[in-house]
C-alpha cells in the first residue's frame, strides 16, 4: 500500500504545494484523488526540504486545501507503446479517447525521452518526395530532418501540412513502412477534425497515431502532448524500423502554454515573458528528430507554428529556427494572390537538403538549379523594389525580363493544385523552363556545361 | 547534512553544510551524478548538476571529490569525441548505448589504449614545470608531449622508463621534489575554469589562414587572436565554423559544438573523417577533438563545454602547437548561464542575462593567446566564437559584449543569406583589427601589393555601397560611365571573389597567392576600363567583351595549382580591351 498524503498546503494556478512529504523522486508523477473519486495526474516540478511543488495535468479547479488525497507513483510519466497505436486516437496525456479501449502495451516508455549521442546518430541523406514543386526542388525534405512550416493565422499550412502526408513517398521502398505520428496541441475542434477527415480520405488514417490536445483542453497537458507523440515515435522508427512523419501542431499554443506554466511558478521571465530555458525546452522536442545507428527507421518533424503578428524576429519562430534544420515559411502577400502554397521562397530553406540531393538521390543539376532559381529570384525582388519607385517601364531591358520571370516563377512554379502531385524530373524541367526566360549571361551559379545541355535556346 | 534537500532542474541545494568548497567537483545520489558546487551560504550549499536530474530524491548522499571541476589530458584526445564534462560519447555508445544515460563515469582518456613513447630526459636532470619529458605520437600528425604538470616546480629526474609502448596511465618517469619522489605518468588533470599558465605573452603577428576569401583579404583572422561570427538563423554560421575547421592553418581545431543540432556534430564527425587535409595529407580527423553538448542534453554541461574546450586547447598550446578553438554557440553558453541564474533566483541585467555575463564573456575571449609556453615554444589559442542574436538583433546584450573583447568581427548577413551570397559574411559592417598587425606577415609571405590592392578591392566596395543608395531609387542606366564600372567591377567583386562555393573542389579553399592573383586581374580590368572611359569610349562597349563575366567565373575555370594561367587572362584583358 503506497503512502496517501491527504490534503495540499498552496494552489496556485496549475501548481499545487505538499508539505510533509517524504520518498519522493524529481520529475515523478502522482496521482490526486478528489473527494468525489475523481482522480487527476500530477509531475513534481520542484523539491524544497519536505515540500514538494506539483504541476496538476487536468487543472486545479475544483481542488481544495482539504478535499485531495495524493499518491506518489515512484516513476516518471510513462505511456504504453505498441505497434496498436497506428490508427488510433490519444488525449494529450496518451490516454484513448476513440472508446476502443486501451492499449495492449509491448512496454511503456517515459515520455521525457533521452538525449541521443550525437555519435550514435547517421547523418540524414535520402529524401522525402512531396510532389510539391517549391519543396521538393528548393527546400527539400529529408529523412530524419526537422523542417518546420512558419505560417500566420489564415494561411493554408493546415492543407499545405494534409498534402504532404497524402502525397509523402516513402512507402515506396520495400519492406519500410510509413506511419504519420500527429500532435496536437490547443488546436480548434474543427481543426483537428479537418485532419482526422483528410487522412480518412487519403486513405491514410491506418497509419496515423493521433495525439489531441484540443484548445479548451488544459494547458498542462499541452506540454506534455508532443512528448508523447515523440515518444510513440521514437518507439515506431528506432525499435520497430518504421518511417515516421512527426506533424506537430500549432508550437505557438505550446509555447503560451509554457509561458503560462512558467509565469504560475513564479519564474524569471526571458524575453517577451517567455521563461529563459524556451530554447532548451523546444530543442528537447526538436533533437528528437533523426535516425540512428542499428535502425533502418527514421523520425522526421514537420512542427507547424504560427508566427504572431507574422513577425519571424518573434522569440517562438527565432528559437525554433535556430534548433531546426531550416524552415518553410509562408508569404501573407503571395497567398492572398491566391497562389498555393504561397512560400517565401527567399526565406525558406533547408539545411540538409545539400547531402540529399544529388545524381545519386534526384538528379544531378537539382543543388545547382535551386541555387539559381534563388538567387535569380533574390533579383526579382530588387527589379520589384526599383519598380515601385520608378515605375515598370522606365526599368531597363534585362530588369524587366527579371520581372516577367519572377510572376511566371509564381504562376506556374510556386503555384500548385491541392491534388497536384508532380514528379522531381518535372518540377526541374519546369524549373529550366523558367531559368531559360533569363538571357544565358544571368545564369552565374551554373557552370557552362550545364547551361548547354539543359538551357533552352 | 551531506543530503539532497531541495531541487529546481539542474539545481540542487543542500542544507547546513560546510564541507565544500566553491567550485569542487562533487557526485550526486545514489546514480553519482556529477556536479559542481556554485554557491555557499550559511543555510545552504548550491550545487548545479551536469546530467539530468529526474528520479533524484530528497535525502539523496552528495559525495565531495576535494577537487574542482577538472578534466583529465593525456594522449589520445585527437580525433575523439567527448560530452560538455569531457566524456567520450563514443565510449558511451559502446557501455550505455545510443541514448546517453546518466552518471556515466568514464575517463576523458583511454587507460587500455598503447602509445609508442620516447622519453626525452634522463636520470638527473632537472626539470621545471612545463618542460617536456616524454614524446609519443599520438595521431598521424600530433605528437603528444608529456610535460611536468605546471603547478610543479624545479625537480630532479631520479628514474626514467625504457622507451616503449605505454598506457597513459604508466609510470614514464620518477622525480624528486620537495624531498618526495613523485611518479609521472602521459597523463594530467587540470581545473577547466583555470587557465594553465605560460611564460610569456607575445604579440599577434600571423594570421589564421583560411582560404576563405572574404575572410583572408577583407577581415583575417588572427593566430591567437579572437573572432566573433555573430548571425541569425539561416545565415550560415555553422557553415563558415565548418569552412574554417576544415581548412585553417592551425595545428589542432577544438570544435565545440555548444547546445547545437545533433545532425550537425554527426556531419562533421563523417565529413572530417573523409575530408584530407591539404597541408598534411591526413585526415582532418587526425587534428581534430569534438566536445558536444547538443542542444537537448543537459544545460549546466552546455556551461561547462566551453572551458572543457578551452582547457584541452591550451594543454596542446603548451605543447608548442597553434589551436583553433570554434565554439558554436557561445549565444547557448550565455543562455544556459542565464537558465542557471534564473533558478539560483539572481537578480537579472539585461533580457534575463545576469549581470556577470559580460565577465564571463571576457574571461573566456582572454583565454586566447599567442605566447611563449613555459617550456618556451611558441604556442597559440585562437577562439572563435559563433553568435546567434535573438532576432539577428545585433544589440542584444550577447552580440554587444562579445563585440567588446574581440578584435575581428564577421557580421553574417541575412539579405546576402536570403540571396544565396555564400559565405554571407558582409563586407561593410565586418572588421579586422589585426591587419595592420599583419603587414610585415604579407609582406614576406604573400606579396609587397597584397594590402595595396586589398585598399583598392575596399574602396571600389565602399564606393559601390554608396552608387547602390542611388541605383536603388533611379536605377543603373542614369549614372554616369565611369560609376556603371564601379558598379560592374564591384560586381565581379562580390559574386567573382568574395562570393566562394564550399562544395566546389577547387573554390572551398583558395591559398593566398591565389585571392592575389585574383584580385590583380580584377583590378587590372578595372583600371584599364577606366583608362578607356577616360579616353572616350562607353561602358556598353567594354561590358559587350565579356570580360567581366570571364572574370567572375575564373574561380571555377583557373585551378588552385595553375596560378600560371592569371598571366593569360591578364593578357586577354589588354589585348581584348586595346581591340576596341
Amino acid at each position: 500500500m503506497k503512502i496517501q498524503y491527504s490534503g495540499l498546503t498552496d494552489i496556485n494556478g496549475p501548481l499545487v504545494c505538499l508539505e510533509g512529504v517524504s520518498g519522493v523522486a524529481y520529475d515523478e508523477i502522482a496521482s490526486l484523488q478528489l473527494a468525489d473519486g475523481s482522480k487527476r495526474l500530477g509531475r513534481v516540478v520542484q523539491m524544497d526540504g519536505d515540500k514538494v511543488i506539483l504541476q496538476v495535468f487536468e487543472g486545479t479547479s475544483g481542488l481544495s486545501l482539504e478535499n485531495t488525497r495524493t499518491e506518489f507513483h515512484g516513476r516518471p510519466l510513462e505511456i504504453p507503446l505498441s505497434t496498436e497505436m497506428l490508427g488510433r486516437v490519444f488525449n494529450g496525456v496518451g490516454k484513448p479517447v476513440d472508446g476502443l479501449g486501451p492499449v495492449f502495451a509491448e512496454k511503456t516508455g517515459d515520455i521525457n525521452g533521452r538525449a541521443l549521442n550525437p555519435v550514435a546518430r547517421t547523418y540524414p541523406r535520402n529524401y522525402i518526395h512531396t510532389g510539391i514543386s517549391s519543396i521538393d526542388c528548393l527546400m527539400t525534405l529529408i529523412r530524419g530532418q526537422k523542417l518546420p512550416i512558419f505560417s500566420g493565422s489564415g494561411l493554408s499550412h493546415n492543407k499545405l501540412a494534409v498534402q504532404i502526408v497524402k502525397q509523402a513517398k516513402i512507402a515506396e521502398e520495400k519492406g519500410q513502412e510509413f506511419a504519420v505520428v500527429f500532435a496536437a496541441m490547443g488546436v480548434q475542434n474543427d481543426v483537428a477534425d479537418y485532419f482526422r477527415r483528410s487522412f480518412e480520405q487519403a486513405g491514410a488514417s491506418e497509419r496515423v497515431v493521433m495525439f489531441l490536445n484540443l484548445s479548451n483542453d488544459p494547458i498542462i497537458e499541452r506540454i506534455l502532448t508532443p512528448r508523447c507523440a515523440l515518444t510513440a515515435a521514437e518507439y515506431l522508427a528506432y525499435e520497430k524500423n518504421m518511417h515516421i512523419l512527426v506533424i506537430m501542431t500549432d508550437i505557438t499554443s505550446y509555447c503560451e502554454a509554457l509561458r503560462e506554466f512558467s509565469s504560475s511558478k513564479g519564474e524569471i521571465p526571458g524575453r517577451k515573458g517567455y521563461p529563459g530555458y524556451l530554447y532548451s525546452d523546444l530543442a528537447s522536442m526538436y533533437e528528437r528528430a533523426g535516425v540512428i545507428e542499428g535502425s533502418t527507421g527514421s523520425v522526421t518533424q514537420i512542427p507547424i507554428l504560427t508566427m504572431p503578428n507574422d513577425d519571424i524576429t518573434h522569440p517562438i519562430p527565432d528559437l525554433t529556427a535556430y534548433i531546426t534544420e531550416g524552415q518553410i515559411v509562408f508569404d501573407r502577400e503571395l497567398d492572398s494572390t491566391g497562389i498555393y502554397p504561397g512560400l517565401s521562397v527567399l526565406l525558406s530553406l533547408s539545411r540538409l537538403m545539400k547531402d540529399g540531393i544529388g545524381a545519386e538521390y534526384t538528379r544531378a543539376d537539382h543543388s545547382d538549379v535551386a541555387n539559381q532559381l534563388f538567387a535569380s529570384y533574390a533579383k526579382v525582388q530588387d527589379a520589384r523594389s526599383l519598380a515601385s519607385v520608378i515605375g515598370e517601364d522606365e526599368l531597363s531591358s534585362i530588369d524587366k525580363c527579371y520581372m516577367k520571370f519572377g510572376s511566371e516563377f509564381e504562376k506556374r512554379f510556386l503555384n500548385q493544385g491541392f491534388d497536384e502531385n508532380r514528379s522531381m524530373d518535372d518540377t526541374l524541367e519546369l524549373a529550366w523552363d523558367l531559368l531559360s526566360m533569363l538571357p544565358e549571361s544571368e545564369l552565374d551559379r551554373m557552370n557552362s556545361e550545364l547551361i548547354k545541355k539543359h538551357y533552352r535556346n | 547534512m551531506n543530503t539532497v534537500y531541495a531541487i529546481n532542474g539542474p539545481v540542487i541545494k543542500l542544507q547546513r553544510t560546510r564541507e565544500f568548497a566553491m567550485r569542487e567537483m562533487v557526485y550526486v545520489g545514489e546514480k553519482k551524478l556529477i556536479g559542481e558546487v556554485i554557491g555557499i551560504n550559511d543555510e545552504f550549499t548550491i550545487i548545479q548538476v551536469y546530467e539530468n536530474t529526474a528520479g533524484l530524491k530528497i535525502g539523496e548522499k552528495v559525495e565531495g571529490t576535494g577537487a574542482p571541476m577538472s578534466v583529465t589530458l593525456g594522449p589520445g584526445i585527437i580525433s575523439d569525441i567527448f560530452d560538455g564534462i569531457a566524456r567520450p560519447l563514443k565510449k558511451m555508445v559502446e557501455t550505455d548505448g545510443c541514448f546517453v544515460t546518466e552518471g556515466s563515469s568514464i575517463s576523458t582518456v583511454d587507460f587500455s589504449k598503447e602509445f609508442d613513447v620516447t622519453v626525452t630526459v634522463k636520470t638527473g636532470d632537472i626539470l621545471s614545470a612545463g618542460m617536456v619529458f616524454a614524446t609519443c605520437p599520438e595521431s598521424p600528425v600530433i605528437v603528444n608531449k608529456a610535460m611536468i604538470p605546471p603547478t610543479m616546480e624545479k625537480c630532479e629526474v631520479v628514474w626514467t622508463a625504457e622507451n616503449g609502448s605505454y598506457h597513459p596511465n604508466d609510470t614514464i618517469i620518477r622525480v624528486k621534489y620537495h624531498g618526495e619522489e613523485i611518479a609521472l605518468d602521459l597523463c594530467q588533470r587540470w581545473p577547466i575554469r583555470t587557465p594553465r599558465p605560460v611564460k610569456n605573452r607575445i604579440p599577434i603577428n600571423t594570421p589564421l589562414l583560411t582560404g576563405q576569401r572574404v575572410l583572408d583579404t577583407i577581415a583575417p583572422i588572427a593566430k591567437g587572436g579572437t573572432a566573433a561570427i555573430p548571425g541569425g538563423f539561416g545565415t550560415g554560421k555553422t557553415m563558415t565554423q565548418h569552412q574554417i575547421a576544415k581548412w585553417c592553418d592551425a595545428d589542432i581545431i577544438v570544435y565545440i559544438g555548444c547546445g547545437e543540432r545533433g545532425n550537425e556534430m554527426t556531419q562533421v564527425l563523417e565529413e572530417f573523417s573523409e575530408l584530407i587535409d591539404p597541408k598534411s595529407g591526413k585526415h582532418l580527423t587526425d587534428r581534430t577533438v569534438l566536445i558536444a553538448n547538443t542542444s537537448n542534453m543537459p544545460v549546466a554541461a552546455r556551461e561547462a563545454s566551453i572551458y572543457t574546450g578551452i582547457t584541452i586547447a591550451e594543454y596542446y598550446r603548451d605543447m608548442g602547437y597553434d589551436i583553433a578553438i570554434m565554439a558554436d554557440s557561445t549565444s547557448r553558453w550565455a543562455e544556459a548561464l542565464r537558465e542557471i541564474s534564473g533558478r539560483l533566483e539572481e537578480m537579472p541585467a539585461e533580457e534575463g542575462f545576469p549581470a556577470y555575463l559580460p565577465s564571463r564573456l571576457s574571461e573566456f575571449y582572454e583565454r586566447a593567446a599567442n605566447a611563449v609556453t613555459l617550456s618556451g615554444e611558441r604556442g597559440s589559442v585562437t577562439i572563435i566564437g559563433a553568435v546567434s542574436p535573438q532576432g539577428s538583433d545585433f544589440s542584444e546584450p550577447v552580440t554587444q559584449n562579445t563585440k567588446r573583447f574581440v578584435r575581428c568581427f564577421l557580421a553574417l548577413d541575412k539579405s546576402l543569406a536570403y540571396a544565396r551570397h555564400y559565405p554571407a559574411i558582409n563586407w561593410i559592417t565586418s572588421y579586422s583589427e589585426y591587419v595592420d598587425d599583419f603587414e610585415d606577415y604579407y609582406r614576406e609571405n604573400v606579396g609587397e601589393d597584397f594590402l595595396i590592392c586589398r585598399r583598392e578591392i575596399n574602396n571600389l566596395l565602399l564606393e559601390e555601397n554608396k552608387l547602390m543608395e542611388i541605383v536603388k531609387l533611379i536605377g543603373a542606366d542614369v549614372l554616369p560611365d565611369d560609376q556603371k564600372l564601379v558598379i560592374e567591377s564591384a560586381k565581379v567583386i562580390r559574386v567573382g571573389f568574395l562570393q566562394q562555393n564550399a562544395f566546389h573542389k577547387d573554390d572551398t579553399y583558395v591559398p593566398l597567392s591565389k585571392q592575389l592573383l585574383m584580385m590583380k586581374a580584377i583590378l587590372k580590368l578595372h583600371k584599364k576600363s577606366l583608362e578607356l572611359i577616360g579616353s572616350g569610349r562607353t561602358f556598353r562597349e567594354i561590358s559587350a567583351t565579356g570580360l567581366f563575366e570571364k572574370l567572375i567565373k575564373m574561380k571555377y575555370d583557373i585551378p588552385n595549382d595553375k596560378p600560371e594561367m592569371f598571366a593569360a587572362y591578364e593578357r586577354e584583358i589588354e589585348e581584348t580591351l586595346s581591340n576596341i
